[in-house]
């Protein structure tokens, strides 16, 4: 196995962003897997942020630890990065902004100057093609091809043309060229393999995930870190005939999915805590209304606003309490974009056989980090059958007719012969409410716990139609890991790394989160050798629900709340302090 | 008024769907309320019109008056305190052949919701809001509500209300609605012209409806407003003239007017969504199949 990171860092309107996506988009083209971490500030100039583009020939699942190329726009780039540099790698820099002395750099490192603003110059006056001729450094010491990088560079233009694009392959060229004359490739630089790979983020498979299973109608209002979906679907929007509504406030969004949802189409609203904390109510009226709905909480460091741009796994206890009183619902966590995809096909499903609300559970780390996918990872061949499945059959229609499972037959507005009343009142089998006149009295006190049972009875439905946890890794292993969501991913690294130090690990991931698949936790779990929680919160919040829910103690526990993602050595770390006693 | 006799949005001439009428479920209101007259008048409007009840969805809120759609036998949504705007608007795109009203009172659209009102105006959704307007919180037995006048002593202000009430109409004009009325209890016939023209309007249809509550409201009741209403209609007003209509809503004492304030026509929302172009939403193919090129943007 060989793999390679190059990291770029810089300010805030450097074009960081573009430097890395366009690094981890050549890496795919040449077949690698890898991963893109994108870390960055709630500021739109200035401040410090930096990109890791990571690629492999085999499978990665995260941003990976150190890096072997560097390419510092700015000197705090250089004292921030410097110590993550591998033995071998190569600080990429401009000499005319400022010096990075010999003296300085760890043993190994080497110090590559490039007069990037001397060669944007020949351009034109501004400065804005500097990062072109540094990326173009960069590549060559990467290992990536000129022709490949400079293809990914025309094409991020799109339909843009003229000098601006010329400009850009002038710049990366001449940045590229310079790299080669006066450096060497790193030796950890990975051969093309294999057809090219698909690059996206969690939002963006998000997106096509809803998309693919039929999503007709969003309604969204922007939230870091989940206003990713929202622009991805409202680019495609004409083109795949979904209504994306930017709506007022987060209040309005999940009304309006619940609307659209009752007039029969699938939808859906997305947000983070602070926006999914103000659609608490509706959810229960979703409950209560037996209306599908799909929510997407991309989580980020709470409380309150926190760290708008920095990842957390805090949100949890939320969307397992979010409303009052009870009702069945479903909450699912993919660990990065190829599982998103087919997550939100699973939401929808659930959403629809149950008639309930299913949440899924992403986070910065998923939403927004670019990661490679198979290309036959996905399939866009899904089949989405009409909503249109009850006919008038004679007999009095009951909206909320009392079923086994449940779920009772579902028609929509503007079909004759089927009116009836969704109400978030407490109602009888026909929508009709027993909260006032009736509400009490002893036959429709009994009518009231009947519907409640029947409600909550979709709860053992849910659980039959989700997938348990499963046990991943080694057996028999030294150490279980349990951890859900984006965390998996670090943890699937930290799971190699272990293996290679000769400690066998396994991971119970949880894909979903609620309902607990109680037996198979205990069973997973009564069989662990030693067991490590990593989370990304304060409280070990799925400790505490494993707890709750199956009597199952997690003692050891890695938790993190400092915004950043977890790193795999860091995991390594934890596991083996756990393993050693 | 000249309208009633204009094109059907919905012709439905020949078909046997039934028309609206009332559920057998008996209204829980108070005796006299005037909630009574309004879900009298949006059931002979929409009869009117000829829309089959099952084209028609009446979206409430929370509130004595957010009852209103389990009285009638069309399809409904008795939602969350504030919420019917967002939730009918999404319906509405969902499916625009539907017929789509919201009801509720003045502390589920002017207080709680007025967010949600504000915007749906400003959008021009094609769809009527009625709020029956009692200017006190009946269902919580006498609050204040947004509506209240100054002065005016209830439950939680036992001193009076020291706060301005809100000018609903005034704030429909502000906010682009494109069909403004107020209609007043005790005066069905002339709601139920006020309620049609708002369905057969291309547009957001407001009409605020003078609907006093008799057990908490001992102000504003049907004497109080017997007194003061006069028709816009017989006093030369003209619902084209925004300047016109903007002196009328400020209008409020020992007069009041009721009747059509402003109309005009304006591209509706579902006009310029051009998803829409291609038919309701719910009648629309869904899913990506066939479509596997979309996954060139990720090479």
């Amino acid at each position: 196995m060989s793999e390679i990171s190059v990291r770029a860092g810089g300010a805030a309107g450097d074009g960081i962003a573009s430097v890395g996506e366009t690094l981890s988009r050549s890496f795919a083209r040449m077949g690698l897997h890898g991963f893109g971490l994108n870390a960055y500030q709630s500021v739109i100039r200035g401040g410090h942020v930096w990109f890791q583009a990571r690629a492999s020939d085999r499978k990665v699942h995260s941003q990976g630890d150190a890096c072997d190329v560097l390419y510092a726009m700015d000197r705090q780039t250089v004292d921030i990065h410097l110590p993550s540099i591998s033995p071998g790698g190569t600080v990429v820099y401009d000499p005319e902004k400022f010096a990075v002395p010999d003296s300085e750099l760890p043993a190994g490192v080497r110090a590559l100057p490039v007069p990037t603003l001397a060669i944007a110059r020949k351009f034109t006056p501004q400065s804005i093609l500097q990062n072109a001729a540094g990326m173009g450094a960069t590549a060559f010491v990467a290992g990536i091809p000129l022709a490949t990088v400079q293809q990914v560079l025309t094409e991020s233009f799109g339909r843009k043309k003229g000098d601006i694009v010329d400009w850009n392959i002038g710049a990366s060229g001449e940045g590229y060229r310079h790299a080669e004359q006066h450096a060497s490739v790193n030796d950890h630089a990975v051969k093309p393999g294999g057809p090219p790979k698909l690059l996206m983020t969690g939002n963006q498979a998000i997106g096509l995930g809803a998309a693919a299973a039929g999503l007709k109608f969003l309604a969204q209002y922007p939230m870091t870190p989940a206003t990713g979906i929202m622009t991805w679907l409202a680019a495609h929007s004409r083109e795949l005939g979904i209504v994306v509504k930017q709506a007022e406030d987060e209040l309005a969004a999940v009304h309006m999915a619940i609307g659209a949802s009752f007039g029969g189409v699938r939808a859906m609203t997305a947000t983070s805590g602070g926006g999914f904390s103000l659609m608490v109510e509706a959810l229960g009226m979703a409950g209560m209304c037996e209306v599908p709905l799909v929510v997407v909480d991309s989580q980020r460091s709470g409380p309150s606003t926190g760290l708008p741009t920095k990842t957390e796994q805090g949100d949890l206890n939320l969307m397992l309490g979010a409303g009052q009183g009870e009702f069945p619902r479903a909450i699912l966590a993919p660990s990065n974009p190829g599982e998103a995809f087919h997550t939100m096909l699973k939401a929808f499903q659930l959403a629809e056989d149950w008639q309930t609300p299913v949440l899924v559970a992403s986070d910065l780390h998923l939403s927004e980090n670019l990661m490679t996918v198979d290309r036959d990872e996905i399939s866009l061949d899904v089949e989405v059958p009409s909503l249109y499945t009850v006919e008038p059959n004679g007999h009095e229609y009951r909206r909320y007719q009392y079923t086994d499972s449940g779920v009772s037959p579902r028609a929509l507005p503007g079909q004759p012969g089927l009116m009836h009343i969704a109400g978030s009142d407490e109602h009888d089998e026909r929508g009709h409410l027993i909260s006032d006149t009736r509400s009490g009295v002893p036959l429709w006190v009994s009518e009231r716990t009947k519907m409640m049972n029947k409600r909550m009875r979709k709860l053992s439905g849910l659980l039959g139609a989700t997938s348990a946890p499963g046990l991943e890794g080694a057996s028999p292993s030294e150490i279980t890991f349990v951890a859900w969501g984006s965390t998996v991913g670090a943890v699937r690294d930290a799971m190699a790394l272990l293996g290679e130090r000769g400690v066998p690990s396994n991971l119970l991931r949880m894909e979903t989160v609620y309902p607990v698949h109680g037996a198979e936790i205990v069973d997973a779990i009564s069989n662990a050798k030693r067991t490590l929680l990593v989370e990304g919160n304060f409280s070990g919040q799925l400790a505490h629900l494993l707890r709750a829910e199956t009597g199952v103690v997690l003692p050891h526990r890695f938790l993190k709340y400092d915004g950043e993602p977890f790193y795999p050595m860091e995991i390594v770390g934890k596991a083996m302090e756990v393993v050693n006693g | 008024m000249a309208e009633s006799s204009a094109p059907l949005r919905v012709p439905v001439e020949g078909t046997a769907l039934p028309m609206l009428g009332k559920s057998d479920v008996k209204p829980t209101w108070c005796p006299g309320c005037g909630d009574f007259s309004v879900v009298a008048a949006i059931e002979m409007a929409v009869k009117r019109l000829k829309i089959p009840s099952s084209n028609v969805v009446i979206v409430s809120g929370i509130g004595c008056s957010s009852n209103l759609p389990h009285f009638l036998s069309s399809y409904g949504f008795h939602g969350i305190h504030g919420r019917s705007l967002p939730v009918a608007e999404g319906i509405r795109w969902a499916n625009h052949d539907l017929t789509v009203l919201a009801t509720g009172g003045d502390g589920d659209g002017f207080g709680i919701g007025v967010g949600h009102f504000v915007h749906t105006m400003r959008r021009n959704v094609d769809m009527t809001y009625v709020t029956m307007d009692n200017q006190i919180y009946g269902l919580t037995t006498g609050q204040a509500s947004p509506t209240s006048m100054m002065g005016h002593k209830t439950k939680s202000t036992p001193t009076g209300v020291i706060e301005n009430p809100l000018d609903p109409l005034a704030l429909a004009l502000a906010c682009g609605a494109t069909y403004v009325a107020r209609g007043f209890s005790g005066d069905v016939k002339h709601m139920v012209d006020l309620v049609a023209n708002a369905i057969q309007h291309k547009g957001f249809a407001f009409v605020d409806a003078l609907s006093p509550c008799v057990t908490y409201n001992k102000i504003n009741t049907f004497d109080w407003f017997r007194q003061r209403v006069y028709k816009l209609e017989a006093s030369g007003h003209d619902p084209t003239d925004l300047t016109q209509a903007w002196v009328r809503a400020l209008e409020w004492g020992d007069k009041i007017p009721i009747g059509l304030f402003y109309k005009t026509d304006k591209p509706t929302y579902e006009d310029l969504e051009e998803v829409l172009a291609a038919g309701p939403l719910a009648k629309q193919p869904a899913g990506l199949k066939g479509r596997e090129s979309l996954l060139d943007e990720f090479l």
